[in-house]
């Protein structure tokens, strides 16, 4: 564990029980959502987190701010151990760290103005900035790219893509340290994508702030990040420099992956090996013993099945694998 | 355009499939919300064709004109759909609805982005399946559940025999859009749509479904018209393609004409806010600023013309004062802008002002 | 499936326990004293008294409830001597004002009660799912319309006036129904006066029942019609009637079942408004007047039959959903 680290994760694990009938609700049984992972996050840097469905990354992003509480493992912001900070303790660092949710259409309260919206976190911290809070929103919503006289608009009056701003507006406006942002623009269009992915390099280029990007596609996340983490099944498969990993994946999971993300270019698109992966993805309720990996890698030998691999250096990127590349 | 009925005069590559000048409008209390203006487009066998567009540019729409799944009470269709049928066509558009209804699921058929609700969760997948080919092979039961079997065998579902008793959600997701693959193949219809259809999926799922796609596009030499907004899937996947914007097709042509030698803005537009994987110095992304028009007061002019970057290049005014035509010099390689067509290459690579 | 029925049979027994100790403790807690309501206005204490220890008033109320617990299972004595009666069992109490066992009492009114019941379910379910599909396929069109008016008719009024009115005009008026003056006549025996006796309360409840759901009806299929996968069956070329019948009714089925269920349960429990127009000798007006005449027996057998009833049905509901929705698991 680095030390120097903004934010640590040591081992963190969350399960979610399943209840199984039985004449008293005995047998039960559950997903294993995050299932060990640690990960040192340095101040400024933009980690992103990919998987695809059941892999963990939005129940690790969430438990990193303690939306939801770890099932076991240690969370450290800034030399503290916060695992087990009561609601009361966390109050204060809050203020630092923020999520920007994925749904833009739901992430909002209808009922409220964008204007209450984003004052909100001033009143729940106690917060008052210079020239007032008013001021200061519209300050805000200049930044993200809105216009301040809509301050008395309400959210359905807007579209996806000014929606997401609102949301990123919220999240900045007691400027946070440490930002999750889960899934952030899956949900727009692709030229506004660009829009939001802009604005966020922005913020960090000119707050510092750390980001952890959570995504599934990958040209996003390669894009916006500076290291990434792929994860599946709720274990980290590999950890990597975001352009390291692409010009040099050492997992068969990352390789196949990127085999598998679609180029806007159709003559590499049509010329370039494609690895197909077998096989549906395993339940995350009853992931496979060992590599949980093995089920559907090429390279899966005996001790695949039978020992999980530690997350060990290789060249300048950390791989969970008995087989690197 | 090559004609779609052999005959006299045609060239023996027949068109599954005509789209002539069709416009859809739905009156809403707000007014007519117009969502597909004046498209054409053809597609023929063993081809694959995309229509391209965010939310808002009608490539829903359209796909679902095509089949005819509009509900023509609230819903104006006007221009023609031609579709080849045997040895006639039918119209979409102007035709009996009994006789559209006829090449549902027999001549064309659909596939849609979510296969998770786009199955009936209390009806076995194998009844679904036969469902699909008793519409047009009453009371032949015995045949309809071999085929079911044969259907799940060839999109790759391993022990078909059995899992034609279990129902959708006892599938994946990736498996539930094979099941919505074999359901739409079970007539073997000469057209396929598919929107979205690898959406909802995650990308080595999308991997496989592709790969399907294109397996059972050559083996019956099928023609798909895949609707997508993702343009890595075009790349993978498509001949021709159609880029559409608020109801208008602004540009078609080859994917290597879209591709390498776009000339419509919008195109180049979206090309380029593309995050591409890159092995070198990443570039900032260049959006394009703005949002969609509404569909319901269109601009007068181009409605692309509020967010272009090039419109300083056009002729003064005439990007406020009318819709350009969709024309192009080279053959298959429409577009529209008022830009004079030898000028675009140099002016789109310039890009002056990046608009956020 | 088995587990499950057993698992819910055993939580059964459980609520009604709960529920007939709610009900004497309620009675416990009454800031008066039951014994000196036995006697009419001439009462004096010794009489009073005798009646307390006659009725078991004097006993502790725990005495007085595992007193009635253990009769459930083994028949129960009451009174002493000469005026004592033994009640077999399910003994759920003896009614000293009526004279009579009290399970006895329930054996003769539940018939009608049920009766009343199961007919008007099958009335509105035919008239009100019937309606709601016509309007739900023409929707926006004139049947839509009719049916909208039906609907603002049948829940505006309250059964008391449709049944008077139907009692005055078809029964006193017109005599198309006669008067039924000699009671409960029961199918087997008399097919055509079975008839003649239910119809009106069928037709009262079914009316105000049916607008209900002809509403909901309309509501439920017309949101199953914009599922995706109703959008399916269309591409696959299936005609608008097979749409609606085979794949829109059975997603649409559920809420209604649902409903339907705790409406049936609820007339068991007490139709008291038809019953007393109609004079129809079923458990609601024997519920009434057992509160009225403050017989304490007959009020927890009473509740005690409505609360089983109602945990009998969402069962029967629960079952009903797990063959219906293939992916409700047990």
């Amino acid at each position: 564990m680095s030390q120097d680290a903004l934010f640590s994760i040591k081992d963190l694990t969350k399960h979610f029980p399943v209840k199984k009938s039985g004449i008293f609700n005995n047998e039960k049984a559950t997903v294993k959502a995050v299932d060990g992972i640690s990960l040192d996050i340095h101040e400024g840097e933009t980690v992103g987190i990919v998987g695809e469905s059941g892999c963990g990354k939005t129940t690790a992003g969430r438990t990193f701010l303690k939306l939801v509480s770890p099932t076991s493992g240690k969370i450290i912001y800034k030399g503290q151990d916060i695992t087990n900070f009561s609601g009361k303790k966390m109050r204060p660092l809050r203020a630092e760290m923020q999520i920007i949710f994925q749904d833009p259409y739901s992430a909002l309260n209808p009922r409220q103005t964008i204007g209450k919206i984003i004052s909100a976190p001033f009143e729940i911290q106690g917060v008052t900035p210079d020239g007032g809070v008013k001021r200061e929103v519209e300050r805000i919503l200049e930044r993200v790219g809105l216009n301040p006289e809509h301050y008395n608009r309400y959210p359905h009056e807007f579209s996806g893509g000014q929606r997401q701003r609102i949301g990123i507006a919220r999240a900045i406006a007691l400027k946070p340290k440490f930002v999750v942002a889960d899934e952030p623009v899956s949900a727009l269009d692709v030229s506004i994508q660009a829009q939001v992915i802009n604005l966020l390099e922005d913020l960090k280029r000119e707050d510092g702030i750390t980001i952890v990007f959570i995504a599934h596609d990958l040209s996003v996340v390669q894009h916006i990040s500076d290291r990434v983490v792929v994860m599946y099944l709720g274990k980290i498969m590999e950890i990597a420099d975001s352009t390291n990993l692409y010009s040099n994946p050492r997992h068969p999971y990352t390789k196949a992956l990127l085999s598998a993300v679609p180029q806007a270019d159709p003559r590499v698109e049509r010329t370039r090996e494609r690895i197909i992966l077998t096989g549906d993805l395993p339940s995350p309720m009853n992931p496979p013993t060992g590599c949980v990996f093995n089920t559907r890698c090429w390279k899966a030998k005996d001790i695949c099945r039978t020992s999980a691999p530690e997350l060990l250096t290789v060249g300048s990127s950390t791989v969970a694998c008995h087989f690197p590349e | 355009m090559p004609c779609l009925i052999q005959g006299l005069g045609c060239n023996s590559l027949e068109n599954l499939l005509e789209i002539k000048d069709l416009r859809v409008s739905f009156p809403t209390d707000d007014g007519d919300v117009h969502a597909v203006d004046n498209l054409s487009l053809s597609l023929k066998a063993g081809e694959t064709v995309a229509i391209v567009g965010e939310s808002g540019s009608g490539k829903t729409v359209t796909s679902l004109s095509v089949m005819g799944l509009h509900n023509l009470r609230s819903a104006k269709l006007s221009g023609s759909i031609l579709i080849a049928d045997g040895d006639g066509t039918v119209d979409v558009v102007s035709d009996d609805q009994e006789k559209v209804r006829n090449l549902r699921g027999r001549v064309v058929s659909m596939i849609f982005q979510d296969p998770m609700s786009s199955l009936h969760p209390y009806f076995k997948i194998g009844n679904q399946l036969a469902e699909g080919y008793l519409v047009h092979n009453p009371g032949k039961k015995a045949e309809a559940k071999a085929r079911a079997i044969e259907m799940l065998d060839l999109v790759g579902i391993p022990e078909p025999d059995k899992r034609v008793n279990d129902f959708p959600h006892q599938f994946s997701g990736g498996m539930r859009q094979r099941v919505m693959i074999a359901m739409a193949l079970m007539n073997t219809p000469k057209i396929l749509i598919a929107d979205e259809p690898t959406t909802a999926l995650d990308v080595t799922v999308q991997a496989q479904i592709l790969t399907l796609m294109q397996k059972i596009q050559k083996e019956f030499n099928m023609g798909i018209l895949l609707i997508t907004h993702d343009l890595g899937v075009v790349a993978q996947v498509a001949d021709r393609v159609s880029v559409m914007y608020a109801g208008n097709i602004v540009e078609q042509g080859s994917a290597e004409d879209i591709f390498y030698r776009p000339m419509a803005p919008y195109t180049v537009g979206l090309l380029q806010s593309v995050p591409k994987i890159s092995y070198g110095k990443k570039e900032r992304l260049i959006s394009i600023g703005g949002q969609p028009p509404s569909l319901i007061n269109l601009p007068s002019g181009c409605a692309f013309a509020p967010r272009c970057t090039y419109i300083k290049s056009a002729p003064a005014g005439s990007c406020d004062a009318s819709l350009p035509n969709l024309t192009g010099v080279t053959a298959g390689h429409v577009s529209r802008c008022h830009i004079p067509e030898a000028q675009r290459p140099a002016i789109f690579a310039h890009n002056p002002e990046r608009a956020n | 499936m088995f587990t499950f029925v057993s698992r819910r049979l055993f939580y059964a027994a459980i609520t009604l326990l709960i529920v007939s100790m709610a009900v004497y403790a309620i009675f416990a807690l009454l800031p008066f004293d039951p014994a000196a309501l036995t006697c009419g206005q001439h009462c004096n204490k010794i009489v009073i008294e005798a009646n307390r220890h006659r009725l078991g008033y004097d006993k502790s109320i725990w005495d007085q409830y595992w007193l009635f617990l253990h009769g459930i299972f083994a028949g129960r004595n009451y009174g002493t001597g000469s005026i004592a009666f033994n009640c077999p069992a399910p003994a759920l109490g003896y009614s000293y004002n009526e004279n009579k066992c009290v399970t006895q009492m329930l054996a003769d009114t539940l018939p009608i009660t049920l009766n009343l019941a199961i007919g008007a379910l099958i009335l509105w379910l035919i008239i009100g799912v019937g309606l709601g599909i016509i309007a739900a396929r023409f929707k926006g069109r004139w049947p839509d319309t009719a049916s909208t008016i039906f609907v603002l008719l049948g829940t505006s009024l309250p059964v008391f006036v449709t049944g008077l009115f139907l009692l005055i005009w078809i029964t006193i008026r017109w005599n198309i129904i006669p008067l039924n003056l000699s009671g409960y006549v029961s199918l087997f025996s008399n097919p055509f006066g079975y008839l003649q006796y239910f119809i009106l309360p069928w037709i009262t409840l079914a009316i105000s029942f049916a607008a209900l759901y002809t509403r909901f009806t309309r509501a439920s299929i017309l949101e199953t019609l914009g599922e995706d996968y109703i959008r399916t069956a269309r591409a696959k070329g299936l005609s608008e009637k097979k749409v609606l019948r085979i794949h829109t009714f059975r997603a649409a089925l559920a809420p209604i079942v649902t409903m339907a269920s705790l409406d049936f349960a609820g007339l068991i429990g007490g139709a008291i408004l038809t019953e007393t127009i109609f004079n129809l000798p079923g458990v609601g007006q024997l519920t009434l007047r057992s509160v009225y005449e403050f017989d304490l027996p007959v009020v927890v057998a009473t509740t005690i039959l409505a609360a089983g009833v109602v945990i009998i049905m969402n069962l029967i509901v629960d079952m009903f959903y797990a063959v219906l929705d293939p992916r409700v698991r047990l």
